[in-house]
């Protein structure tokens, strides 16, 4: 069954959100509103790692192999270090809503495969997680919204 | 409320000394004045406000206290607030707040079974962890009883400033005027239409940029000239050392308009001195909504002018225009801009139209909105209507119109909850008490006026520390003893006073410079308020 390949994918998706907005946010711990939601939302992805071990022991997962051949390409590396001033914020907020989008898609594919194999924990898990993901990147697109204007503006090259 | 809103404090004394004296429950973590007078005393820990609330609102449901039925017809969300709050069992609470299950459960009946209850909130919740979710979760209480819009029943988040209300209504604390939403373009048409402006002149973009941010741009040097009107950063703000280095640098122009040569005005670039209450004309409203009109007695001494006054000379060296290319302010007299402004507050929750300087001249102050508001459970929720489309309490991202649109919350109320989270600094081997702050009676936020009046002033000359008999034995501090109160952004020395602040907690009254040295530059993801209550200290007697 090809669902292994994208466990596999959300497993390492989540894992590498999680660890990009603990650099973000302790790179950008100048602006504490940041250091301190990244942790929180770092915290989402944990749990979401979490909630996928009882599924990945029941169908295993899958990054490479034999019999299935995963598109290496769709693995998104996440954030070593961070940018600097107010641009490199901003360009880092971005990186995150990009790697948030891979997870939430992923989940969409995931859903629609635990609904039709009628897996009702995994449809669970794969709905609060989505719900989650919205949140994470609610929260990204207004904190780059709101540092926008000033940083394109009156902000000065770093 | 005892240290803050004195009148109204005379007023509940007056109710529980006299015949038939309602139940007063008080969650405080210090044994105040308020909390010597309550049947039922709470104490959180510092910066557990919230999971006492999930507390007390997980019982009502589980008491049978939810009037369904109203609540139904009048809210939104009831379900997913009953599965947020469901962790949050008397135990559990106790475990996290360190409050009394027993206490818990008698303040939760007290509320459920009571006729009528009025709710009042302050900075205790709106400058302590978890802020907005804390004073949200008062509202959710009042709404899931049905216990707004009647005699009796209701809520008031109150102003630390008594008169403050108006500065929420008109927009003077960042938002837009007559509280209409950044996020909805036809309310920033309006306001474009009315100022005859391009929409595009009124910056709509994002939420209004906060304080606490505003101070880091200054601080990146992003932002080159702050003009500060009549209040006193440099004392009020967390991390004192951080603001007077912003403040006193080079990289920003500092403007500051007040009566006194306050902390702040010793750092700035200008002072441009202003006129006090007595000494001009203009209105103010309380927390009730009941607005006065103060006319001036006196003439400004020497150079001062009215914040009126040089805000437009301001106006006028500027030469702002319109879209005509007329002046654009064309008021010049305290009556003429609130003519301006009752048409700016027309159809808005704040309507103002109904007021005039001729019918606030007495006998009494007059409410806007008439003598209640919600008395038929209608809410100003409506997509097109609404102040905002709301946040998610936790992160504070903001909601998009489809998103609210979507609820159809037409007139029905919000229920929002999040869960508890602790506090992003926690006692530690390091800094093992918790630090909070607050006030006294004597001086009024950073003493610019009282510190000025001899009997206050010498009631009150200097701050304090507060201990708990447990923490000084075991530190050795006595009653007067000097010691020194150290957090990793400073360190002040004070008198100790051993006090019944519950035991691992330190307290500092704010008003005077020393408090604020210590403090987190944190804030609430929603209401951007810094978070002065809730840090971590140690303290060691001086003498050693």
């Amino acid at each position: 069954m090809q669902l292994v390949i994208y466990l596999g994918l959300v497993h390492h998706a989540e894992r590498t959100l999680a660890e990009s907005f603990r650099v973000v946010g302790q790179g950008h711990a100048g602006h504490p509103d940041v250091r301190l939601t990244c942790e929180l939302l770092a915290g989402m992805s944990d749990e979401h790692v979490r909630r996928l071990t009882p599924v990945v022991d029941r169908y295993g997962e899958q990054h490479h192999g034999a019999d299935v051949e995963e598109p290496e390409r769709l693995h998104a590396d996440g954030l070593a270090e961070v940018r600097e001033g107010p641009v490199g914020l901003l360009r880092d907020l971005q990186d995150l809503h990009v790697l948030g989008t891979l997870v939430q898609t992923t989940w969409t594919v995931v859903l629609q495969a635990a609904q039709g194999l009628r897996d009702a924990e995994l449809i669970e898990a794969a709905r609060h997680c989505s719900a989650e993901t919205s949140r994470q990147l609610a929260w990204l697109n207004t904190r780059m919204k709101v540092a926008a204007p000033q940083a394109l503006i009156a902000a000065g090259r770093r | 409320m005892a240290e803050t809103q004195t009148v109204l404090w005379s007023r509940v004394l007056d109710r529980l000394r006299g015949p038939n004296p309602p139940a007063l429950v008080c969650v405080d973590p210090r044994r105040t004045a308020v909390a010597a007078e309550a049947t039922v005393h709470l104490t959180p820990r510092v910066g557990t406000n919230l999971a006492l609330m999930n507390g007390l609102t997980r019982e009502l449901f589980a008491g049978g206290w939810v009037d369904e039925a109203w609540a139904g017809e009048h809210t939104l969300g009831l379900d997913e607030l009953r599965g947020i709050v469901e962790p949050y069992t008397p135990d559990e609470v106790a475990r996290i707040c360190e409050v009394d299950p027993a206490d818990l459960r008698r303040a939760a009946r007290l509320f459920g079974t009571s006729q009528r209850v009025l709710s009042t909130v302050l900075q205790g919740f709106y400058q302590s962890h978890q802020a907005t979710a804390s004073a949200v979760a008062v509202n959710n209480l009042h709404l899931l009883r049905g216990m707004i819009g009647r005699p009796g029943a209701g809520i008031l988040q109150m102003n630390g400033q008594p008169t403050a209300q108006n500065n929420r209504e008109c927009g003077a604390d960042g938002d837009l005027p007559g509280f209409r939403n950044w996020d909805n373009e036809e309310h920033i048409a309006e306001l474009a239409r009315i100022w005859n402006v391009d929409p595009l002149v009124v910056p709509h973009w994002a939420e209004p940029t906060h304080a606490m941010q505003i101070f880091e741009y200054a601080r990146e040097g992003s932002i080159g000239l702050l003009w500060i009107s009549a209040t006193n950063p440099a004392v009020s703000l967390p991390e004192s050392a951080r603001i007077r280095r912003i403040l006193g640098g080079d990289q920003c122009f500092v403007v500051v308009q007040d009566l006194f040569r306050t902390e702040t005005a010793e750092l700035a670039d200008v002072v441009l001195p202003a006129a006090g209450w007595g000494e001009k004309t203009g209105t103010f409203t309380n927390a009730d909504r009941t607005v006065h009109l103060s006319e001036q007695a006196v003439a400004p001494p020497g150079e001062a002018r009215s914040d009126f006054e040089i805000f437009l000379a301001y106006a006028d060296a500027m030469d702002f225009r319109d879209a005509a290319g007329q002046p654009l302010i064309t008021w010049r007299t305290p009556e003429q801009a609130f003519e301006a402004w009752r048409e700016v507050s027309r159809g808005r929750p704040a309507d103002y139209t109904e007021l005039t300087y001729e019918r606030l001249r007495g006998p009494t102050g007059i409410r806007w909105g008439g003598e209640r508001l919600y008395t038929e459970g209608r809410f100003p929720s409506a997509t097109g209507y609404c102040e905002t489309y709301g946040h998610d309490l936790l992160t504070g991202a903001t909601v998009t119109e489809q998103e609210h649109r979507a609820r159809r919350p037409d007139g029905r109320a919000f229920l929002k909850g999040a869960p508890y989270r602790p506090a992003p600094e926690t006692p530690s081997d390091e800094y093992p008490l918790l630090y909070t702050t607050g006030r006294t009676v004597h001086q009024f936020h950073t003493r610019t006026k009282t510190g000025r009046s001899r009997p206050l002033d010498a009631a009150a000359p200097r701050a304090w520390a507060e201990l708990s008999e447990t923490d000084a034995v075991k530190l050795g501090i006595h009653e007067g003893d000097r010691v020194r109160v150290e957090t990793p952004r400073g360190a002040v020395e004070l008198p100790a006073r051993i006090t019944r602040v519950p035991e691992g907690t330190v307290f500092v009254p704010f008003h005077y410079g020393e408090a604020n040295e210590l403090t987190v530059t944190v804030w609430d993801p929603v209401s951007k308020q810094p978070t002065f209550k809730t840090a971590a200290c140690r303290v060691v007697p001086c003498n050693s």
